[in-house]
């Protein structure tokens, strides 16, 4: 392995994850960005008649060599967080700044010399790779668009990657229907790395594979950490994955982080109601643990992105919910007791060991006491 | 007897069944198959393809040797020969009289010389004006659907005017104004023609461009047009070569209309048309081979382009491969039952290889 930057790893099982930045510069800054869609109406003269909110206000950093996990619900702007870093979607405002320069405002044309650092790994094996074109072809692309390498060399160069991510190179001239899910995952990593890029956003990687498969290439990724001193951002919604793979975790709620921090931290004593809830809501291995363990069942659906609770985005699912909850939205900040890196958006997180009681009296109890402060929020909740 | 079939099904099948493994293992040996490739092996498959083949390969064939034939008969398929062509009353001759295989026009020329210098001009424009027809429209379709916005709202307006064109009319005006040319005749058919190819495009474009690998060929760095060309059009290809395919035989009916109505390729060149326009002069003679054989000529043309047509579509269409299976495993319990009688069977082999 060549990795030589940190010597200390979190875990003894995992490969050396470089903890540390290698500069003081954080490889990734995401400062403030906002990414509304608009929803028009009209034949003819189309209107904005409103927007989906899908990421209102995310600033986070990521430094050189570490993983940031992002996990959330489906429909929380994850994916739309990945495109906005990737530059796939043009930013509402807010600003991404990749490696010290600012990318959220630059041209098609001079995006292009950036790509070549950033890459992207999609969700789906299947829609993600041309089903017309050979697999040598999809994984030479990068080379080809950058003119990196032609002819004989550019084959010897993805033949090489077919290797590194455990294809077989002899495959090279393979259609991707002719490979399995796990195998067309591998293509799409070899086409990420093709590059050699210092980043590579994940777009839930694993998600579209079988349990084994994911475990393989969950494997891949981190030895390719090591390897290459990649940087990941890695979206997932499967906990025990995040868990797995990250240095640090987002946890995002209705396109606003809810909670961040060291991974370990996180898991260990989470302070958002929203992080206690998901983490009790995930499966464990172990059914002694599980048996003790005591789950925080939310209830009602994500609210519509389109007409998002005031205050505390979380509120109205909230099983501590106060009144101060819906008129004002709470700041990430670092709540008492927590170390550095560890911020929480809660008026009232949850004090580590507290039996989070997250059922539908509360919950009831709660928006009751809204409908008495705020009639119009009291009834959203019936809704 | 209710069981009868059962028993005579099942016992059909087990040979069958044995045979389909053994192609199926040959398939898998050979790696990488292309789309195309494979539905170029599907349509080989089809009897109704060779049909077709063999139709316009005759027509091509006959273009390919009409100077051979010219000078072998000694008929010039331009010049009238009231002297060798017509008999002593100046009557036309009939198919077989003279020499004149398919008989001669009212001038005195060899219809069969003509028919294959006509050929010429027949596949020539069919060809070519689908051609321009399908570049233009598969460009144009592209640009339109993956754009979209303004252009896209310009671009499908004009095939919307375009296919709403009287299009007869439209070249009328323009050979009255420029006057009737082979070149004039290949742009107007692909002019007309373009917009049911671009229409396709567009509609297949915005479908595909929504696709994931559209957005992957983006995030590493690739341009617009490599999006359009590199990576969307191969899986439109398709549908192109399917309408493509059709569009021929369509330019050719429209070829010989323009060259009836007298506003194609001009007169003294020999087209199927412009012999069939002769035919209204001659009503007085009876003489019915004066159309019967450019009539004959152009059905053959059109039904071959057409039959190849629907072949090409039902081969590239992967909702048949049911029909092309059952066909597979009907030649396949053909071959069986012939290497049982004969012992050996060095035909399957050989049938396989690319």
């Amino acid at each position: 392995m060549a990795d030589t930057t940190a010597p200390v790893s979190p875990a003894g099982d995992e490969p050396p994850l470089t903890a540390a930045p290698v500069e003081d510069r954080p490889l990734l800054q995401v400062e403030n960005v906002v990414k509304h869609f608009p929803i028009k109406r009209g034949i003819f003269f189309k209107r904005q008649i409103g927007s989906v909110q899908a990421v209102e206000g995310v600033s986070l950093e990521v430094c050189r060599g570490e993983t940031l996990g992002l996990v959330g619900e489906t429909g929380c702007g994850k994916s739309t967080l990945a495109r906005c870093i990737t530059r796939l979607h043009p930013l509402t405002s807010g600003r991404v700044i990749f490696d010290g320069v600012d990318i959220s405002r630059l041209s098609a044309r001079q995006l292009r010399t950036h790509r070549r650092r950033m890459q992207m790994i999609f969700q789906d094996p299947f829609g993600s790779l041309n089903p017309r074109r050979r697999v040598g072809s999809i994984i030479g692309d990068p080379l080809a668009i950058h003119g990196v390498a032609d002819g004989g060399e550019r084959k010897r160069q993805v033949q090489e990657l077919m290797e590194v991510v455990g294809l077989n190179p002899e495959h090279y001239n393979r259609f991707p229907s002719e490979f399995s899910g796990g195998q067309r995952q591998r293509i799409g990593v070899a086409r990420a790395l093709a590059l050699r890029p210092s980043l590579i956003v994940c777009d839930e990687p694993v998600s579209a594979l079988d349990v084994s498969v994911q475990a393989q290439i969950i494997n891949l990724l981190e030895d390719l950490q090591g390897e290459f001193n990649l940087t990941y951002v890695f979206i997932a919604h499967d906990l025990a994955v995040v868990e797995h793979v990250s240095d640090r975790v987002a946890v995002m709620y209705l396109g606003k982080i809810v909670e961040m921090g060291g991974t370990a931290e996180l898991f260990g004593s989470p302070r958002h109601p929203y992080t206690a809830a998901l983490l009790s809501a995930s499966m464990v291995a172990d059914p002694d643990k599980a048996r003790s363990s005591h789950r925080v069942v939310l209830y009602g659906d994500v609210p519509s992105p389109i007409n998002p609770p005031s205050g505390c985005r979380f509120h109205t699912r909230c099983p501590k919910a106060q009144p101060i909850c819906s008129v004002e939205e709470p700041p990430l900040r670092v709540q008492a007791g927590d170390a550095a890196g560890h911020v929480t958006a809660c008026h009232f997180p949850v004090v580590p060991g507290e039996q989070l009681v997250g059922t539908a009296p509360a919950i009831s109890a709660a928006a009751t006491a809204f409908a008495a402060a705020s009639p119009e929020i009291g009834e959203e909740d019936r809704a | 007897m209710s069981l009868s079939p059962f028993e005579v099904s099942s016992a059909a099948l087990a040979p069958e069944e044995g045979q389909s493994a053994e192609a199926l293992d040959a398939a898998g040996s050979i790696e990488g198959r292309s789309p195309l490739r494979l539905a170029l092996a599907r349509l080989r498959s089809d009897r109704m393809a060779w049909v077709a083949a063999g139709m316009i390969l005759l027509m091509v064939a006959l273009a390919l040797i009409a100077p051979l034939l010219s000078s072998i008969t000694g008929h010039s398929p331009y010049n009238p020969d009231l002297v060798n062509g017509t008999d002593t009353f100046g009557q036309p001759y009939g198919p077989g009289q003279a020499g004149f295989l398919l008989g001669t026009d009212n001038v005195g020329r060899d219809i069969l010389v003509r028919i294959a210098y006509g050929a010429r001009i027949s596949l020539l424009v069919g060809i070519l004006s689908t051609l321009l027809a399908t570049v233009g429209g598969t460009a144009l379709g592209l640009i339109s659907g993956y754009y979209g916005g303004w252009i896209d709202a310009l671009l499908a307006r004009l095939m919307d005017a375009v296919l709403s064109f009287p299009y007869v009319l439209a070249a009328i005006v323009l050979a009255a104004v420029f006057g009737g040319s082979l070149p004039l005749t290949i742009g107007v058919i692909a002019f007309f023609s373009w917009a049911a190819i671009g229409r396709i495009v567009r509609g297949q474009t915005l479908s595909q461009k929504e696709k994931e690998y559209v957005e992957a060929a983006r995030s590493i760095g690739a341009g617009s047009f490599r999006i359009m060309f590199v990576d969307i059009l191969p899986n439109l290809i398709a549908p192109v070569i399917v309408l493509g395919t059709l569009l021929v035989p369509v330019a050719i009916v429209f070829e010989a209309t323009l060259d009836y109505l007298g506003v194609g390729v001009g007169p003294p060149t020999p087209t199927w048309g412009n012999m069939l326009a002769d035919d209204q002069g001659s009503a007085g003679f009876g003489a019915w081979w004066f159309w019967v054989f450019p009539s004959i000529a152009l059905l053959i043309t059109t039904l071959g382009f057409n039959l190849l047509g629907d072949s090409v579509r039902d081969a590239l269409d992967p909702r048949t491969e049911r029909l092309f299976a059952m066909r597979r495993k009907k030649a396949a319990a053909a071959r069986l039952d012939a290497s049982s009688g004969a012992g050996a069977e060095p035909l399957g082999g050989g049938m396989e290889a690319p």
